[in-house]
């Protein structure tokens, strides 16, 4: 076998083995399902369940992505200044950290209060736990721009304007992607945890109505789906940042360095 | 006649206007003037403030005291007829060769409203510059495709592609290898004969002075002030060959001789 199937088997290949130990264990220490279900169980569940959790499962990507989209514009524009200016940098970026440092399942009560329950405060949980890294990477990059760069264009009278769209948008590219990766997951942990707390539909309340019920095999189920779903959007935006930020991915292959 | 005139120039760093008495004197009273196509080198210590004299040139700073002039206009913001060039080559690493230098297109008018109409010439502009530095088959190249030597060549290419009058040069060739910036030498003095603009070149390497420049001026270390001015009279072109006359030796160690005491032996 090459080493690079090897690679790409890889991944499944640890979730096998996972997923046989655990079966081992639950087996071995005769755990009773309702603490701990077999992986078959699980499945089961799964299969049992499939309607309520296509159903509730399409309500929470649908609520994670509209967060999420929110996140991602609030982020850029938010990034964009705290990374031009130095002025806002200072005046915004200790607020943010602070901000973040924030429990956000705390929060979700006070959503309800203002909000109600359902999907408001899911929405609103999911942004608010992922828009942060996106701001974080694009201040970055925007805050590391080469000096003499930034003279070169101005030089030429570039417009603060004309210095963002050609420099510092497409230069941010690679951190922004990256962002993305990491942003998309903690928008599935914003609104799952919201709709534990205060949803009336979703992932998070299947879990909430199962675990009340001791159906722990549900829960498990339930967990499963978002799993799959954060992978799923994780590998999306996995393939967006190979496809435009190739230019930041040196030396592959097909490429050769010039000598001179 | 003259073209950039610098008179009694002070430029102060890290003032924030309150408190003049504070900050660093980076320099001091300086008098400059520079004609018309005139190629002058400013040679001397690190961190004498030959880097700032070019920012000033460009409006990049303003002095706290004295005058900057540029066609007998006084600098108070950016010009827009200036190319310059770094020690950094800062490519842009997602553009190509040829879009990297066809950069300040995009910016500087007229050249920047007329960007669709002009597209092909302004790609053959592009193109017949990067073939002047030898840099023809590498249009197509991302930067970090090519060497440093490479690199620098493609930044004097969007350095010049607006046809600036005045190319403001600082260290660029600082970072190469021996042989690379001697190459680099050449390249350079034969833009200025295809270009025949103003060029103010920053280094600290004497030889590249006297091997490029009419004039050299020699700074002394912090706060700047132009202790020395020489004109260099080579017969041009200069060659590799000519570096190793006598008279092009002496002219060298003259400047160095200004430059302040070596360590003793």
């Amino acid at each position: 076998m090459s080493a690079n199937s090897l690679q790409r088997l890889a991944p499944w290949l640890t979730a096998a083995v996972l997923v046989a130990a655990w079966w081992l264990a639950v087996v071995a220490f005769d755990i009773k399902t309702f603490v701990l279900p077999t992986p078959w169980e699980v499945l089961k569940a799964l299969y049992t369940y499939r309607y309520a959790l296509f159903i509730n499962g399409l309500a929470t990507l649908s609520t994670t992505l509209l967060g999420f989209v929110v996140a991602v514009v609030f982020g850029m524009a938010l990034g964009i200044v705290v990374g031009s200016s130095r002025l806002a940098y200072s005046a915004l970026y200790p607020l943010l950290v602070g901000f973040n440092s924030v429990p956000k399942a705390a929060l979700v009560p006070i959503f309800v209060i203002w909000f109600g329950t359902g999907t408001v405060p899911a929405v609103i949980t999911a942004f608010m736990l992922s828009f942060f890294p996106i701001v974080a990477n694009i201040a970055t990059a925007f805050a590391t721009i080469e000096p003499e760069l930034l003279e070169v264009m101005r030089s030429l009278g570039a417009s603060q304007r004309d210095m963002t769209v050609k420099i510092g948008i497409p230069r941010s590219m690679p951190y922004f992607f990256a962002s993305l990766k990491i942003a998309v997951t903690l928008a599935f942990v914003g609104s799952v945890i919201a709709e534990i707390v205060a949803g009336n539909n979703g992932i998070g309340n299947v879990m909430l109505i199962a675990s009340s019920n001791f159906n722990v095999s549900l829960v498990f189920a339930a967990l499963f789906v978002v799993g799959i779903m954060g992978v799923g959007m994780y590998a999306i935006f996995d393939i967006f940042e190979r496809r435009m930020t190739a230019w930041s991915v040196r030396g592959s292959a097909t490429l050769q360095q010039f000598g001179g | 006649m003259t073209f950039i005139q610098l008179t009694d120039v002070d430029l102060i760093y890290g003032s924030a206007g309150s408190n003049p008495g504070e900050g660093t004197l980076a320099v001091s009273s300086a008098n400059l003037s520079i004609a018309h196509g005139e190629f002058l080198a400013l040679v001397g210590p690190s961190g004498c403030g030959k880097s700032t004299l070019l920012k000033l040139i460009a409006g990049l700073v303003r002095p706290n005291r004295g005058s900057v002039k540029v066609d007998n206009e006084e600098v108070i913001r950016p010009l827009k007829t200036v190319g310059m060039a770094f020690q950094n080559a800062t490519l842009l690493p997602w553009r190509n060769i040829r879009d990297n230098v066809m950069l300040p297109l995009e910016i500087v008018e007229p050249y920047r409203s007329r960007q669709k109409e002009d597209r092909a010439q302004n790609r053959d502009r592009a193109e017949t510059l990067l073939a002047k530095v030898g840099l023809s088959d590498f249009a197509d190249r991302m930067p970090w495709q090519l060497s440093g030597g490479m690199q620098q060549r493609a930044q004097l290419c969007r350095a010049l592609i607006h046809e600036p009058s005045i190319l403001l040069l600082d260290e660029p060739f600082a970072a190469l290898d021996t042989f690379t910036r001697e190459e680099l030498w050449d390249v350079l003095q034969e833009l200025w004969a295809f270009r025949k603009c103003t060029i103010v070149l920053v280094t600290h390497e004497l030889r590249e002075a006297v091997f490029l420049a009419q004039t050299v001026h020699v700074m002394s270390a912090r706060p700047g002030r132009i202790i020395k001015s020489r004109s260099v009279d080579l017969p041009r072109p200069c060659t590799l060959a000519s570096t190793f006359q006598p008279h092009f030796v002496e002219l060298v160690q003259d400047l160095r001789n200004h430059i302040g005491p070596g360590k003793q032996p």
